[in-house]
């Protein structure tokens, strides 16, 4: 799989391009059947609903997560009283986080309520530090930036751990990350990954960093210590198109003696114009901030959808004329679902109150003696 | 009717000019007298109406540096500047009506402010095009980064007057986090011009004084290609992202200085803002949503206003559930309704805020563990 190719006869789903076959829309069963997942039925929405009392999330219930791995599992080892963490992630490659980024967080942070389970949440800045070519220092700023954003979803501070790469990989995450490493040869990389010759080592070193995460020991999980959490699972919530990472984290957890990741997986919430990943590269005014009123997300939807059918230049476009109508603008008539407004709106009050100590306190390395209360 | 109006121009004789105090008298009568002495002995009279209109100063706490007090630091820095005094302008065409003749760059200041509540200053020689997208990419901001401040942050932030913008506004604590952008253009001049925080003048200087004057006070200044349009792409970083201001504090203390005075226009006065009513929802105007989270974030820290913003909400839901028609339609039960109604409008809404509270409270506990001195045992 290249990116940038120019005509597609099949659709393209990696972790850095997402786009149809043709003019059509993404086809998630065929997805489904080529990663091997599971769709998320009506079943697992009543069983959440059953154990956690309380209402699943919208986006269980309109089928916005739609697919998953083991989940099944992790609702059996919640019923027994078994403890799991959840674990997600941001590739911080742009200034202000739209709604399409921010889906997941809403619900991982309804996971974390739902649950009463801890979060680790991991900002590849070294990713986009080598994917988009940044500086080092403005990976690492677009990290601390995007962390606001994601505090301000209303996490909380006593069960999550926000950790950047370049901060934080040394250490025991790198003890694990080699042992990951070796589990993991070059042709099954590029195999899943798509890497070609020209592609310069540090993407082909880089999916490591991205699986060890997802394993409980020491370096994630310190107030249990390394041996109560070894048994315990984990739980990843992340968009579809990362599901490769995982993939090859669960073919490598049982042989360095973890349980598989469990997944749970969203559909695409790329910018109104298609999913670039890269807000700077595309127009601004196409994409919906979380700042945007009620009319600006109406005014810029129905731009789109208007303009959508004329674009035929760029596949990521025609994309995004069919698939991001379709989604987004239902999507976006929760928004009109009173809740959700308010929580928009409300957004803006919390990240006012998201301060520099705050985002410290949130990445710094320390117990978390309630992250299961 | 204008009192005492002299124009060089007007007689031809070129008597000296003074300059005339602006009492009340003049000024109630819809006049308002400046006459203009400049430095050089140029002089231009006019008359304005009311010329104190747009010079309203927000009555913060603490009052930005005034006109004076920047020149006599100027000058206590030996910093040669010409001074001019005109009618005040809000334009740099009406400007250039006074002191366009006189050798030097004209500036035009832009105050910006970008999706993160992060504000910059953009001067730039008046001919110098100024493409907002390009900046706003070259920044990093994506293309529609970068807008217009609103008017309310050219007084709180830089606190001078609207249509003063100038870099000399850095000097105020604050602007402490405004980014300045300096056009190029500015070096191949032998002087500019910049209102030294008052419209009604304009002083020249050489803009390397005025670097030198804002390193002084510990301000750093950028000096940009204003007109560069460089790619900006997956292979090519924003040129100018080391100007973005990393700290975005200074808004959050803007804000609280001036919740007290905006809370009474904005909050009060809409609670029903807080329910479940769609339409209302969306006229929330931009001050209003600066007062609103000005007042969160301080309810965020401190108990009382958290409780006092909880029982507000509350009381606003159930002011506007009691209502005839409900009364009628419940009667005995309008108490359930009530009661189910404010669950379902403020639970999410209430759990996040304390959420927020206890993040903050954390966070403090947190800053004051990590500073303990060591213990001695």
């Amino acid at each position: 799989m290249e990116k940038e190719k120019a005509e597609q006869e099949e659709q393209v789903v990696n972790p850095w391009e997402v786009s149809a076959k043709g003019t059509g829309k993404i086809d998630y069963d065929k997805l489904i059947d080529q990663f091997g997942c599971q769709r998320l039925d009506k079943s697992f929405v009543d069983r959440v609903f059953r154990l956690t009392s309380r209402t699943p999330h919208m986006f269980l219930r309109r089928n916005v997560f739609f697919a998953h791995r083991d989940f099944n599992e992790i609702l059996d080892a919640y019923e027994r009283g078994e403890k799991f963490y959840l674990y997600t992630g941001r590739g911080p490659s742009s200034e202000a986080l739209h709604l399409g980024h921010l889906v997941p967080f809403m619900f991982t942070k309804y996971l974390q309520e739902a649950f009463k389970v801890p979060l680790v949440i991991q900002l590849t800045d070294d990713e986009k530090c080598m994917w988009k070519n940044l500086t080092v220092e403005e990976s690492k700023r677009l990290a601390r930036e995007n962390a606001k954003d994601i505090i301000a979803c209303g996490f909380d501070i006593s069960r999550t751990f926000i950790f950047s790469d370049f901060d934080y990989v040394g250490g025991a995450f790198y003890e694990n990350m080699v042992k990951v490493a070796k589990c993991v040869t070059y042709n099954k990389v590029v195999g899943i990954f798509g890497f070609t010759g020209e592609d310069h080592i540090g993407k082909i070193s880089f999916p490591p960093v991205q699986a060890v995460p997802s394993f409980p020991s020491h370096s994630i999980y310190w107030g249990m210590g390394s041996d109560d959490a070894s048994g315990h699972s984990n739980f990843v919530d992340a968009m579809m198109r990362q599901d490769p990472y995982f993939r090859m984290t669960r073919d490598v957890a049982p042989r360095l003696g973890y349980n598989k990741p469990a997944l749970i997986e969203s559909l695409f919430f790329p910018t109104l114009q298609g999913e670039t990943g890269k807000m700077s590269a595309s127009d601004a005014n196409s994409a919906i901030y979380v700042t945007d009123s009620q009319k600006d997300i109406k005014y810029k939807v129905n731009k789109y959808a208007f303009s959508g059918g004329k674009d035929s230049v760029e596949n990521h476009r025609k994309y995004g004329a069919n698939l991001e109508v379709d989604i987004p603008f239902k999507y976006l008539s929760f928004f009109l679902d009173d809740d959700e407004e308010l929580e928009h709106i409300r957004k803006e009050y919390a990240r006012a109150a998201v301060t520099d100590e705050m985002v410290d306190a949130f990445m710094a390395v320390r117990p978390l003696p309630n992250m299961f209360n | 009717m204008i009192d005492g109006v002299v124009t060089g121009e007007e007689d031809g004789r070129s008597p000296p000019l003074r300059r005339e105090e602006v009492s009340p008298e003049n000024m109630r009568k819809g006049g308002g007298v400046k006459i203009v002495v400049g430095d050089k002995g140029q002089s231009q009279a006019s008359f304005s109406l009311r010329p104190w209109r747009h010079c309203g100063f927000h009555p913060i706490g603490e009052m930005g540096f005034s006109k004076d007090q920047l020149l006599d630091r100027l000058q206590a820095q030996q910093i040669q500047f010409s001074k001019y005094e005109h009618p005040v302008v809000m334009t740099v065409e009406a400007l250039a009506k006074y002191v366009g003749h006189i050798k030097g760059g004209l500036s035009k200041n832009l105050f910006l402010k970008d999706k993160k509540h992060r504000f910059y200053i953009v001067s730039a020689l008046a001919d110098t095009k100024v493409d907002l997208k390009v900046l706003s990419q070259r920044l990093g901001l994506g293309k529609g980064g970068l807008r217009m401040a609103p008017e309310e942050a050219v007084a709180e932030i830089l606190q001078v007057p609207l249509g003063c913008v100038t870099p000399f506004a850095l000097l105020n604590e604050s602007a402490r986090h405004v980014s300045l952008l300096l056009d190029q253009g500015f070096k191949t001049q032998e002087c500019c011009f910049f209102h030294p925080l008052s419209n009604d003048t304009s002083i020249s200087l050489h803009i390397q004084d005025l670097d030198m004057f804002l390193n002084s006070v510990g301000r750093a200044v950028a000096y940009v290609d204003l007109e560069a349009n460089p790619p900006v792409g997956k292979d090519q970083p924003p040129d100018l992202a080391a100007l973005v201001p990393s700290d975005t504090l200074s808004i959050t203390d803007v804000l609280e200085k001036t919740a007290s005075l905006q809370v009474d226009s904005g909050v009060n006065s809409k609670p029903a803002s807080v329910t479940a009513k769609a339409s209302k929802l969306s006229s929330g105007s931009h001050k209003e949503k600066l007062a609103n989270s000005a007042k969160s974030s301080s309810s965020f820290a401190d108990p009382e206003k958290l409780i006092e913003e909880i029982l507000e909400k509350a009381s606003a839901v159930v002011l506007s559930e009691i209502k005839e028609e409900n009364i009628k339609q419940h009667g005995e039960q309008l108490g359930a309704v009530v009661s189910s109604s404010i669950r379902k409008n403020l639970s999410l809404e209430l759990k996040n805020l304390a959420t927020m509270f206890k993040n903050t409270a954390y966070t403090e506990g947190f800053g004051a563990g990590t500073r303990c001195p060591a213990k001695r045992l």
